[in-house]
């Protein structure tokens, strides 16, 4: 007979996230080096603003290191709005001009050099301007965005700091090249790798944290996006099905966009699907069926209903979210009003919205690459989301999935990595069949 | 594949001919290149089993290996290779020219460069196989070898690396070269078989690409271009010439051999030259030159340090040297795109194609608006263009022109068949606009969002500097006995 092990305890999500922050705060001094995986919305942000305190606190100074210039200007607002004591610099490129936000606050300095910043104690950069940042080093680093950036930028940053807090999504896309990395391949230090994977392959010891609640996405989205993109490492939604609704306040027409739309916003999610058909990439229809989409949505008024109170959802808060350039061109193209994202899935990376409506990445293919196959891309197009998710595509993915099973030439010494993006997509789909609107 | 590229394909199919994808040559092809057909013993990781190499199609030098399992014979093959490419490589260091410089000091550069021209891309790999079981051998300590095998080794590294390197020439690869600027009726795999690539673009009289290239899958008619041997000559040919051999090695055994093995190289050898005197036909691309230096400057380099004793290449990169490697070719990469753009009207029609180029008539300028007032007031001449191209730009876009190639232009406004730009880099100081500088109403420009425009990469710390995040400075390469001894080799 085997004992029973003792029910755990069931924590509410606040409590469970704040056990993580504080265990990840305890490992700062203990460690060089410490990891936390963050899944979409789990409060990575808020963690590094948490964590940007608690550094500074100690007297010490401390750089931040982001991927783009818009994440560094995200950081800096919420660092400024909720540490108002502190000082912050931002470095950046000569060319690069602030936005009114930045400047808003008077505890925010902006210069080109580290030593026109008079002496902050918190400075922020993107990983490019550290790399020119000169030969000072730091005690403390904290780096946002850790497996969006490729490792030689690490490498090239890494002299500057003596600890360093990294903090990231590991189910997003990976640093990709231009060039052929293949000579590369299996190596620990491979320069096309994530910096994470890096840091920890020559630093295995080092302590790595999970935050466990996504607070953006809503009870219908999160069990999904777990299970798709994070097998081994799930997390739950920090509301309930009841705490989050949308309403569509205006009537509809009974069409199959209202009917899709009707379905997101009962269920959270919808699958639009068009004929099967093989097509350019800039599907006209598809496009199309996106546009009017978002414009059907904005019609019916829709009303969110969340744990953040109730607001209108205008065309500032939706998202459209598409593999290539040309498709975002196209949709850009088809008259929606210039308020709503229309985004490739590299640069919605981060990014949060009531609803997204999401152009698939095989729809219409012939085959499955593996840049259409790579599961960081779907996870993103998916994972946008405070309410709802519309995906537009045209039948036939699952078949295209059965004919293109995933044949990349396996590398040694490469870790497997999980998951893998033939099965990813799968689950995704097969849930989404059950949400399936056909015009 | 592109939609032109596609389109090529189609019609090469209809025609029965291949098509040009390119209106002018985008890779440099010498003078005096030396074509190099390896072959290897089919099962072993890189035993070398035979070569054809030399500069003058007329009189090849073949070279066997006529027991390719016995590791002396390899590396007495390796050293009879470094008879035939060491003295051309090296003839190249004679001549050279003095490079001026802005803000360093002239350095010198030779005049010309040697150029590799292998059958196809596997050869390339196979150089870069010899090469490493090559450069770490020594002429004393165990299994001693003749002094120039590792050198040969460096200098084959050196050629299969540069392949790699986007824009360079030093290597080509018979049929990429011909695939950058044909396109055949069949599939990207059988174009890497370069009888039936030649079949399609270069037909005997009276016959189609189609049945050329049917006919090269033939491996009696046409005997696969290397490094793999067809095994049908394998079972039938070579291995009982082998077995004689290893019962009598005489010289009636060696000749056997060479006779089988001439009979698989001759046909590669003959397509390799034909290519390049297609390639050499085609009129070269504005950049080729510009590329051509840098491969001079890359050989002169590599030239200056092999004299100096540097050690042989590192095994694999490491971590800063990866990096750093990465850098550049990246680097190069986009040169290379958008300088092929430039130079070439039916390489920019794919980016109008896709919206990130446009070309169209001038339907309106403004030469003397400026931006600014006072002493920074710059002229910003405002060009409007008609086009039936589907412009993808956002206004803001960078934009450079093939027709005004030290001007940057921004894109204003895309409206309908129209879009307004304004030329932002390269209009001088005056007042009033160079003659020429702005394009007049009704003359053919094309701007592109592609551009050369680079920005330099943030320096790297020193290997020695490796910091703990990747592992820490890596341990400095000491040859060992043990590099003899390698298994694989």
């Amino acid at each position: 007979m085997t004992a029973q092990a003792a029910p755990e305890p069931v924590r509410s999500p606040q409590a469970e996230a704040a056990a993580v922050v504080e265990a990840v705060l305890a490992d700062l001094p203990r460690h060089r080096g410490v990891v936390v995986d963050s899944p979409p919305g789990a409060g990575k942000s808020t963690l590094v603003v948490r964590a940007a305190g608690h550094i500074a606190a100690t007297g010490e100074p401390l750089m931040i290191v982001a991927q783009t210039n818009e994440q560094v200007d995200d950081l800096v607002e919420r660092l400024a709005a909720e540490h108002p004591a502190l000082t912050i610099g931002r470095l950046s490129a000569t060319g690069y001009r602030a936005p009114e936000r930045v400047f808003a606050h008077p505890n925010v300095r902006v210069a080109g050099k580290v030593a026109d910043l008079g002496d902050p104690a918190v400075v922020i950069a993107t990983a490019d301007k550290w790399a020119w940042a000169g030969d000072r080093t730091w005690p403390w680093a904290i780096v946002d965005e850790a497996y969006q950036m490729r490792s030689d930028k690490l490498l090239r940053i890494a002299g500057c700091f003596e600890r360093a807090l990294f903090v990231g999504d590991p189910g997003q896309l990976d640093p990709f090249s231009v060039v052929d990395g293949e000579r590369w391949a299996g190596l620990s230090w491979d320069p096309l790798q994530s910096a994470v994977s890096v840091l920890l392959r020559h630093n295995p010891h080092l302590p790595v944290h999970r935050l466990p609640v996504s607070w953006r996405l809503p009870a219908s989205a999160a069990p999904v996006v777990s299970e798709a993109f994070y097998p081994f490492t799930g997390f739950r939604s920090g509301t309930d099905h009841g705490d989050r609704s949308l309403h569509l306040t205006a009537g509809g027409m009974r069409t199959s966009y209202d009917l899709a739309l009707e379905e997101a916003a009962a269920t959270g999610w919808a699958l639009y699907e068009l004929p099967e058909r093989h097509t350019v990439r800039t599907d006209a229809e598809a496009v199309e069926a996106v546009a009017v989409l978002a414009t059907r949505l904005l019609q019916r008024a829709p009303v969110a209903v969340s744990e953040r109170g109730e607001h209108p959802v205008g065309p500032s808060r939706i998202a459209i979210g598409a593999a290539h350039r040309d498709q975002v061109a196209a949709i850009r193209a088809a008259g929606l009003p210039p308020e709503v994202t229309v985004d490739t899935a590299n640069r919605l990376q981060g990014r949060e919205y009531d609803v997204t409506i999401v152009l698939h990445p095989l729809s219409g293919r012939r085959d499955a690459t593996a840049f259409h196959l790579e599961s960081g891309r779907l996870c993103v197009l998916a994972s946008r989301h405070r309410h709802a998710c519309v995906v537009v595509a045209r039948a036939g993915i699952a078949e295209l999935l059965d004919a293109h099973p995933s044949a990349e030439p396996v590398q040694l010494g490469v870790p497997v990595k999980f998951p893998d993006g033939w099965e990813a997509n799968q689950a995704v789909l097969t849930h989404l069949a059950r949400h399936r609107v056909t015009p | 594949m592109s939609a032109l590229a596609a389109l090529a394909r189609l019609r090469a199919v209809r025609e029965g001919r291949a098509q040009r994808l390119t209106t002018v040559r985008h890779c440099h092809v010498s003078d005096r290149p030396m074509v190099f057909v390896p072959f290897q013993l089919a099962g072993e990781a890189a035993a070398p089993l035979a070569a054809m190499v030399g500069t003058d199609p007329g009189s090849p030098r073949l070279l066997v290996v006529p027991q390719p399992r016995d590791r002396d014979l390899r590396f007495a093959f390796a050293a009879e290779l470094a008879e035939v490419v060491l003295p051309y490589v090296e003839g190249f260091g004679k001549v050279t020219e003095t490079v001026e410089r802005r803000n360093a000091d002239p350095y010198e550069r030779c005049l010309d460069a040697p150029q590799l021209v292998l059958p196809n891309r596997q050869g390339v790999a196979f150089t870069g196989l010899l090469g490493r079981s090559t450069r770490f051998r020594r002429p004393d300590g165990p299994f001693p070898v003749h002094p120039s095998v590792p050198v040969l080794g460096r200098w084959l590294t050196f050629f299969a690396e540069r392949a790699s390197y986007p824009g360079s020439s030093l290597t080509l690869a018979a049929t990429d070269a011909l695939a950058m600027h044909w396109a055949s009726g069949q599939s990207d795999l059988e174009d890497a078989n370069l009888a039936a690539l030649m079949g399609w673009i270069d037909p005997p009289p009276g016959r189609t690409g189609l049945q050329a290239a049917e006919e090269a899958e033939d491996p009696l008619l046409w005997p696969p271009a290397g490094p793999a041997t067809d095994p049908g000559f394998d079972n039938e040919v070579l291995a009982p010439a082998i077995e004689a051999y290893a019962e009598a090695p005489t010289a009636a055994a060696v000749e056997r051999i060479r006779q089988a093995v001439r009979s698989q190289a001759e046909p590669a050898w003959r397509l390799t030259w034909r290519a390049l005197e297609l390639l050499r036909a085609l009129p070269a691309g504005g950049s080729v030159a510009q590329r051509w230096d840098y491969d001079r400057g890359a050989f002169t380099d590599f030239l200056t340090r092999t004299a100096e004793g540097a050690p042989p290449q590192a095994r694999r990169d490491g971590a800063v040297s990866a990096a750093a490697r990465l850098a550049r070719m990246e680097r190069a990469r986009a040169s290379f795109d958008a300088q092929r753009a430039y130079d070439d009207p039916l390489v920019m029609a794919e980016y109008r194609l896709t919206g990130e180029a446009f070309a169209g008539n001038v339907v309106a300028t403004e030469p003397e608006h400026t931006e600014g007032e006072g002493r920074s007031r710059k002229l910003r001449p405002l060009v409007t263009v008609a086009t039936a191209d589907p412009v993808r730009l956002a206004p803001g876009t960078t934009l450079g022109t093939p027709d005004r190639r030290g001007q940057e232009a921004e894109v204003v406004e895309v409206e309908g068949g129209t879009v307004t730009i304004k030329i932002t880099k390269g209009m001088g100081r005056g007042k009033t606009p160079a003659p020429g500088a702005v394009p007049e109403v009704g003359e053919r420009v094309c701007y592109t969002s592609v551009t050369d425009d680079f920005q330099a990469a943030a320096a790297l710390p020193e290997p020695e500097m490796t910091p703990w995040t990747h592992g820490g400075p890596p341990p400095e390469y000491v040859p060992t006995d043990e590099d003899a001894g390698e298994e694989w080799s």
